[in-house]
């Protein structure tokens, strides 16, 4: 992996200083049943086409942030700072 | 012997430069490579072949075959035609037994019988099996070429660095040059790299000797520089890597004496050597055909010129003896020479344009493969867009001649034409199959000789053309790289704490403990244990991570991430917690301070700071609350001093009330400590009265020494890590990474006081909830041995032949005079008293299952 992504507070820089927490999940909003909450913490899409990711700037200005990328060029559409109200999370 | 001087040569005569070779000192000039000053002492034989160890001689003398590779102060595979000479070097060949001219191994050109056909390993070492081990020496000797020094130690320090520029040309041509002036004309920043030592020039900035080694995602050209590798970003990059010149297929065709046109071009204008005596040109372009009058000018007579392009032969086969070139076979003529110049026309050099994701494809009339369809961000200028003057198409081979010897298709692997021919019979008709069966362009030389010329005879031999054959992959490193150049200087960071120096002068023994250097004792750990006990010890903690999270949702982010309860607690109070994940696995533990309404401060293991400040930080994104955290664990020191005279070190130097009133157990009080703004953790994860300091790096030092001076007559002695995991054992306090693992959660690992279930949220809550509900699969429990042996720690526990846990903590206790552990054991045994077995030293030890604390159970000294 080489690739560029472009980290909405330092700009584009090198996926090397960046720590993929992969694809954004949805918690459950109540006590899942076992088969929920494995499929929660365990089970991924792993999707071949565009991902919705955390990333997070390790080697550089320390913040989350999601990016959309395609899996198969690893071309990065788009990154953006998580909104408040994303509802969304990942086992990490 | 050189030639006259010439206008524009390269080496400086008034310069010698001196180097050893096989025994003798060889004399060369300033502007010489080793190559070139080898040729001028009139050595011919710089290499032997792969696999037949025949001799071989400069082909392409431009760094791009095999045949000069050589090893230079101890450095293998040096090509020495392209290495400059330098000074006292000490040259040797390599990949012979005995000397270039008397190399035992040739005898397989003589006799190879079953073992030199393509693949020959596959089929005739395989039985019987028994002989393997002497198969695989043999093998492992003949294989790879060069070898390594093994004591060499390490002699050079690679870097890498990371550049950004706007253009990027590689190549230092004239194409090269043309682009990069023009870009830089237009006000762009430009680099341009190249491998053969580009002159400067002011417009703009060149990297030579430097090869680009190849294009990969997202534009990164890493240049690889001799000691330093670039990591290149360019918004545009310009490749301008010109041609190659193609070998023909001939037998005969490696012999000394036989050269491609730049190799001639460069001995003569370069390094003013007279090549050969009597030379035959065989040439599909008007390049090769060019040569004539250099070497006319060198004194060497042009005794026959073949021009593809009108007259192509039929026949044409070398003869030699002793591996040199004797004389040349044309449609049955034979004309004596020593020097065959060879050119079946240019190739584009387009295999960084085809790794940047460009089409290559087959052009017919010109006999090329032709790179089309850029990226939009890569140009292709000059020679190796495919911009050249028309060339003969030459034929994939030609017939031989009585004597002439083996047709070579690749010379690094020495794969020959009737390999090729066999692999095809054999099914390999594919490209790709047959380039992986016979290894033709495998070798050093990346395909630059050997990728057209097996194309074409893959279309001959298939009944078709090298358009349907097509090309193989290309793939990074488009040049050899070496090793070290990749891995680089490890930049793996040692983290000192500020009162570092001071264990170092106590002659503590230090170890590491993630990237932290820590005290593992100072003398004797289990006398600083027991000083803990009896008297006051004290202990550098300043590798704990401490994290301020404040923000008016700080108690609702606290009580989210961790199962216990925060929000009921009082300002200056501490609690104990354990961090988990939704699958309900232990991640951390450490202390949380409430210092505010809306302020808490909180304390991570050692080597878990980074992963819990990221947790931390991550959640915060995904919930949005208003709260930040600060990682405060640089900017702190902190000490733990504990033991029953403590409290009475501390009174002579805090500006508290040190009673037990004063500051209870999980009190947090902010104060001064001999002047030094600190906050005070009563907490006792040794298991004595303790206060744990937390204070500004800076003052690190002096407090220490501060504690040691007013508690010298109390017995105040350092102790070290290994007597606290000792302390902290036998309070049974759990060690996250060392007692739990990826399976363990707070439930199983007996701390179910913890976990708060009744809380509407928390992370791992439900994981949690869900281990209620099946039952326990396994418990942490301590054990204390009932002689007294100390198991290995992950020592098995054995119940009834089978498995039924195992250890994760021991040590003999200096205090109780025990050997005490902790074990995952299977739920049954989890009670107190449980006998269990411990495989020790192959045979088995008793112990007894314990659930409280070994010392103090009642946690009444910690309290006191």
């Amino acid at each position: 992996m080489s690739f560029l992504l472009n980290c909405p507070n330092c700009g584009p820089r090198d996926v090397n200083e960046f720590a993929c927490a992969g694809e954004v999940t949805s918690r459950p909003k109540a006590l899942p049943d076992l088969r929920g909450l494995t499929d929660y913490v365990y089970f991924r899409r792993n999707v071949a086409g565009v991902q919705r990711e955390w990333w997070y700037h390790r080697f550089g200005c320390e913040i989350w942030f999601l990016a959309e990328r395609d899996t198969r060029t690893n071309e990065v559409l788009k990154t953006e700072l998580p909104q408040a109200s994303a509802g969304t999370s990942s086992a990490g | 012997m050189r030639l006259p001087e010439q206008l524009n040569e390269r080496i400086d005569r008034s310069r010698p430069v001196r180097f050893f070779f096989a025994g003798r000192v060889v004399e060369g000039f300033e502007g010489d490579t080793i190559g070139s000053a080898l040729f001028a002492s009139g050595q011919r034989v710089f290499s032997r072949g792969f696999k037949y160890h025949r001799r071989r001689g400069l082909l392409c003398c431009s760094g791009g075959c095999p045949n000069c590779m050589m090893r230079v102060d101890g450095v293998p595979n040096v090509r020495v035609c392209t290495e400059p000479v330098r000074e006292g070097a000490h040259v040797h060949a390599q990949n012979v037994l005995g000397s270039l001219e008397h190399d035992l191994l040739a005898a397989v050109d003589h006799f190879g019988g079953p073992f030199t056909p393509v693949g020959f390993y596959y089929r005739t070492m395989i039985r019987p099996r028994s002989l393997w081990p002497l198969y695989e020496r043999f093998l492992r000797n003949v294989a790879g070429l060069g070898r390594l020094d093994k004591h060499a130690g390490r002699t050079r320090r690679f870097d890498t660095e990371h550049r950004r520029t706007e253009v990027l040309v590689i190549g230092g041509g004239r194409s090269g040059r043309e682009a990069a002036r023009s870009a830089a004309a237009a006000g762009r920043q430009v680099v341009l790299v190249d491998e053969r030592g580009a002159p400067a020039d002011g417009a703009f900035e060149v990297l030579a000797p430097a090869r680009a080694i190849g294009i990969y995602e997202g534009g990164l050209v890493p240049v690889d520089a001799g000691n330093v590798l670039y990591r290149f970003r360019a918004e545009r990059i310009v490749v301008a890597t010109g041609a190659l010149e193609q070998p023909l297929l001939f037998p005969g065709n490696d012999l000394v004496g036989v050269h491609l046109p730049g190799a001639v071009r460069r001995l003569v204008d370069e390094w003013s050597i007279k090549p050969g005596e009597r030379a035959v040109i065989v040439s599909a372009d008007e390049r090769g055909l060019a040569v004539a009058d250099k070497l006319e000018r060198a004194g060497t007579s042009v005794v026959e010129r073949i021009d593809l392009r009108s007259a192509p032969p039929r026949q044409l086969a070398a003869r030699g003896s002793r591996g040199r070139l004797r004389s040349v076979v044309v449609d049955g003529r034979e004309i004596e020479c020593d020097l065959l110049v060879m050119s079946g026309g240019r190739q584009p050099a387009y295999s960084l344009l085809a790794q940047a994701g460009a089409r290559v494809e087959y052009d017919a009339e010109r006999g090329i493969f032709v790179p089309s369809d850029l990226p939009s961000n890569v140009e292709a200028v000059g020679s190796a867009a495919g911009e050249q003057e028309p060339a003969a198409v030459p034929a994939a081979t030609f017939e031989g001649a009585e004597g002439a010897g083996r047709c070579f298709v690749c010379v690094c692997e020495d794969v020959t034409e009737k390999d090729v021919k066999r692999a095809i019979a054999e099914g390999f008709d594919s490209i790709e199959l047959g380039k992986r069966y016979t290894t033709v362009t495998m070798g050093p030389c990346q395909g630059r000789l050997c990728h057209v010329p097996s194309i074409r005879l893959f279309a001959r031999e298939n009944e078709t053309d090298e358009k349907a054959i097509g090309t193989t992959t290309a793939r990074p490193p488009w040049a050899p790289v070496s090793l070290g150049l990749l891995a680089g200087r490890g930049h793996e960071p040692t983290k000192r704490t500020s009162i570092h120096h001071r264990h170092e002068e106590a002659g503590a023994t230090m170890m590491w403990t993630g990237f932290w250097r820590r005290a593992h004792s100072y003398e004797h750990a289990a006398n600083e244990a027991l000083n803990v006990h009896r008297g006051v010890g004290v202990i550098d903690v300043s590798t704990l991570g401490k994290l301020l999270v404040q923000g008016p949702d700080a108690a609702r982010f606290l009580e989210l991430l961790y199962p216990n309860r925060f929000g009921d607690m009082k300002v200056g109070r501490i609690r104990y917690g354990v961090l988990g994940t939704d699958a309900g696995r232990i991640m951390d533990d450490g202390t949380i301070a409430r210092l505010g309404e809306d302020q808490y401060y909180v304390t991570t293991t050692s080597t878990g700071a980074d992963t819990v400040i990221e947790w931390f930080e991550w959640w915060n994104a995904v919930w949005g609350l208003d709260v930040e955290t600060v990682n405060l664990t640089g900017a702190l020191a902190a000490v733990n001093v504990a033991g029953p005279r403590s409290r009475e070190l501390l009174g002579r130097l805090a500006q508290i009330d040190t009673s037990n009133e004063g500051i209870s157990y999980l009190d947090a009080k902010e104060t001064y400590v001999a002047g030094v703004p600190c906050l005070i953790l009563r907490i006792g994860f040794v298991g004595e009265l303790g206060y744990e300091l937390h204070f500004a790096s800076p003052y690190g030092e002096y407090l220490w020494d501060a504690l040691l001076e007013y508690g010298a007559d109390l017995g105040i002695r350092p102790f070290g890590l290994e007597p606290q995991r000792i302390l902290r054992l036998e309070k049974m306090h759990i060690l996250v990474g060392q007692d739990t693992d990826s399976e363990s959660n707070v439930l199983e690992a007996g701390m179910p006081w913890i976990a708060k279930l009744d809380k509407e949220d928390f992370v791992g809550k439900w994981a949690l909830e869900h281990v209620q509900e099946r039952g326990f699969r396994e418990q942490l429990v301590g054990f204390e041995m009932t002689d007294g042996v100390v198991p290995a720690e992950g020592g098995q526990i054995v119940l009834g032949g089978r498995p039924a846990g195992r250890v994760t903590s021991s040590r003999l206790s200096p205090q109780l005079g025990r050997a005490i552990g902790m074990a995952w054991v299977r739920p049954e045994l989890a009670h107190e008293g449980a006998e269990i077995d411990i495989k020790v030293n192959g045979g088995f030890a008793r112990a007894c299952v314990r659930l409280k604390p070994f010392f103090d159970p009642e946690g009444e000294r910690l309290r006191s």
